[in-house]
């Protein structure tokens, strides 16, 4: 891959994407008070699709995915998903639209049991449907069958992610925001928790991955965008990101 | 492998539960024999009208974190709510002798009562708390103090200063007499309403999808948006469900003492706070144990003649309670299963 088409923000891989994105963000700004934190974010996720936000701590990664979950809204700039703008939207409404998150720090309801925690995921569907896709989420993830009587906040690490993220594929997501799902986990847990990430979009759900493990991401992404202090630095090919110098020095440790 | 193929809810009632049974039957036979017959009627309700406004405290504090200082000012609207329907539309006067009709008058009041006062709840939150949920936590405390005083403005421009009767719908005195114990029938009703109504609760939120949403609420208000949880709904629907308690417990002190007074929230709002810190604020089940401890502690009081240190009594549980034990008895949260 050739160095043009790596550094044509905001999506030079979307060429070969053909189509609306499914998810879109048309130059984001943000602020925390007086803080610019995102300042003119763009970039797409098209269906099916694995992307993935890399960047260093404070980048403004987990603030690019409160801006699409309505938790923060813009002050400039659109967040469109499934062509509709939903800057303005409500972050509890955007769930029912399609949009479904494991957020920072997992975000357990450590005293709800774990199937309390599931059903919670599946606070906008039917009865019938969430007592379906518990035992989807079972398959998916055997420790929490296992434990499904247990309160949340007795989970270890690892089981706390697994199930954050099958709480965030219970409202049935055509998006799924990941937010550093590999953080804080054993080498070999990291591995799982990617294989599943993979195991999940072959299933036909789009992701958004934010992560700081940049390697394992471009690795299992299809196209990635590395944030700094607030704009998006660098677009593509996550094959092609993985070859570039500053993502190979700045991120994956090489010097 | 699979050893939990079927996923059901815990049972209940398993052997794990007769000992806090036991301690209660245990400590009502003591209670019975320390203030006697007169007092220990006296007893259950209070009791039965502190544990209801308790609850209301402690939901509410549970998923907001504000100590709602105008819930006992609610518990007052109940009572003359209640009386206003008993004397006003139905337009009673005194005992209703036929059972049925009773029974019927009875549940209509509650219904009718508790929904006005769920609805006054959803009225003051909107109103009062909703526009400072993002305010430093001292501005909704003093909100709260001038919805108190709204509300005892209010009705006390409509029913006067002083005590308003209500009819007395039981017959009075009407009592039987088990194991040499003599009980009212009014007593039984009171506490039978107070633990239908409390046990109702424990399944509501213990159970229910909006229960657990209101226990995910109090445990991480954005993670439970993040799952599509309405907060504003929720929280709307926790003053509603507090404010109709207090709406019971009005009806209740009026059934039994016969009159409603523009500032008898006061201090039964006080005691029942002191119910919701001695039982744990936030925790439905210490709140309705906290409310018959505090309702004792009045009783016996003024069974052996202290009754002007009752409040003495009280308040120094609950700065004892502060001092040793700010947790509470059972000290945990709303989001805990109960
Ligand atoms: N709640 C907040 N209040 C104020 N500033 C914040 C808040 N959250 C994040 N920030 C600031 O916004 C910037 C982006 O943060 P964040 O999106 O959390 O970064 P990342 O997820 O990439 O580590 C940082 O400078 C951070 O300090
Ligand atoms: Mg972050």
């Amino acid at each position: 891959m050739s160095e043009t088409s790596v550094q044509a923000p905001p999506a030079a891989g979307a060429a070969a994407r053909n189509g609306q994105p499914l998810l879109e963000l048309q130059d984001v700004h943000t602020y925390y008070g007086h803080i610019h934190a995102l300042q003119g974010i763009s970039l797409e996720v098209h269906r099916d699709e694995i992307v993935t936000l890399i960047g260093a701590n404070g980048a403004g990664k987990t603030t690019t995915l409160k801006a699409i979950n309505g938790l923060l809204h813009p002050r400039h700039g659109k967040v469109l998903f499934d062509g509709r703008d939903v800057s303005h939207v409500p972050a509890h409404e955007l769930v029912r639209a399609g949009i479904g998150q494991a957020p920072e720090g997992r975000r357990i309801f450590s005293r709800l049991t774990v199937l309390e925690n599931l059903q919670m995921g599946g606070y906008t569907r039917s009865p019938r449907e969430v007592a379906q896709d518990v035992e989807r989420v079972f398959a998916l993830f055997p420790r929490l069958r296992e434990r499904a009587r247990q309160n949340g906040g007795t989970l270890s690490g690892g089981e706390q992610q697994m199930l954050a993220i099958g709480r965030a594929l219970m409202c049935r997501p055509q998006v799924l925001l990941l937010d550093e799902p590999s953080l804080g986990l054993s080498p070999i847990l990291v591995q799982q928790i990617f294989a599943i990430i993979r195991e999940i979009n072959a299933q036909g759900t789009t992701i958004l991955l934010v992560e700081q493990n940049a390697l394992q991401a471009l690795n299992v992404a299809h196209r990635g965008y590395v944030l700094q202090t607030g704009r998006v630095v660098l677009a593509g090919e996550a094959a092609a990101l993985r070859q570039d110098e500053m993502v190979r020095k700045a991120y994956l440790g090489e010097i | 492998m699979q050893t939990q193929r079927s996923i059901r809810l815990p049972a209940r009632l398993d052997g794990s539960q007769l000992p806090f049974v036991a301690a209660i039957a245990g400590s009502l036979v003591v209670a019975y024999a320390l203030v006697g017959p007169q007092q220990f009627s006296n007893f259950l309700t209070i009791g039965a009208v502190y544990a209801l406004i308790a609850l209301g405290y402690t939901m509410v504090y549970g998923i907001i974190e504000l100590i709602n200082f105008a819930h006992g000012d609610v518990f007052m609207v109940g009572s003359f709510v209640a009386l206003w329907i008993l004397s006003g539309p139905l337009g009673l006067h005194g005992s209703i002798d036929n059972p049925a009709l009773l029974a019927v008058v009875l549940v209509g009041l509650f219904l009718v009562t508790m929904l006005i006062l769920g609805a006054l709840g959803i009225f003051i939150e909107r109103f009062a708390y909703r526009p400072l949920r993002n305010a430093p936590r001292l501005a909704p405390l003093i909100t709260a103090i001038g919805v108190s005083f709204i509300l005892q403005n209010i009705m006390q421009a409509f029913f006067g200063p002083s005590p308003v009767n209500s009819p007395q719908i039981f017959t009075l005195n009407a009592r039987f007499d088990v194991a040499g114990a003599s009980i009212g029938y009014l007593n039984v009703f009171i506490v039978a309403v107070a633990v239908a109504l409390m046990i109702a609760l424990q399944l509501f939120v213990g159970r229910t999808r909006l229960g657990r949403a209101m226990r995910s609420t109090a445990q991480d208000r954005e993670a439970a948006e993040l799952m599509g949880v309405d907060i504003n709904l929720t929280i709307a629907f926790t003053f509603f469900i507090g404010s109709a308690l207090a709406g019971a417990a009005g009806i209740v002190w009026v059934l039994y003492f016969g009159y409603a007074v523009f500032n008898q929230g006061f201090y039964a709002g006080l005691f029942a706070f002191t119910a919701a810190v001695l039982g744990g604020i936030g925790n439905t089940t210490g709140a309705a144990l906290g409310g018959f401890v505090i309702g004792f502690l009045q009783v016996a009081a003024a069974q052996y003649g202290y009754s002007r240190w009752s409040e003495v009594a009280i308040f120094g549980v609950l700065v004892l309670v502060l001092v040793f034990r700010p947790t509470g008895l059972l000290g945990q949260q709303l989001g805990e299963r109960a």
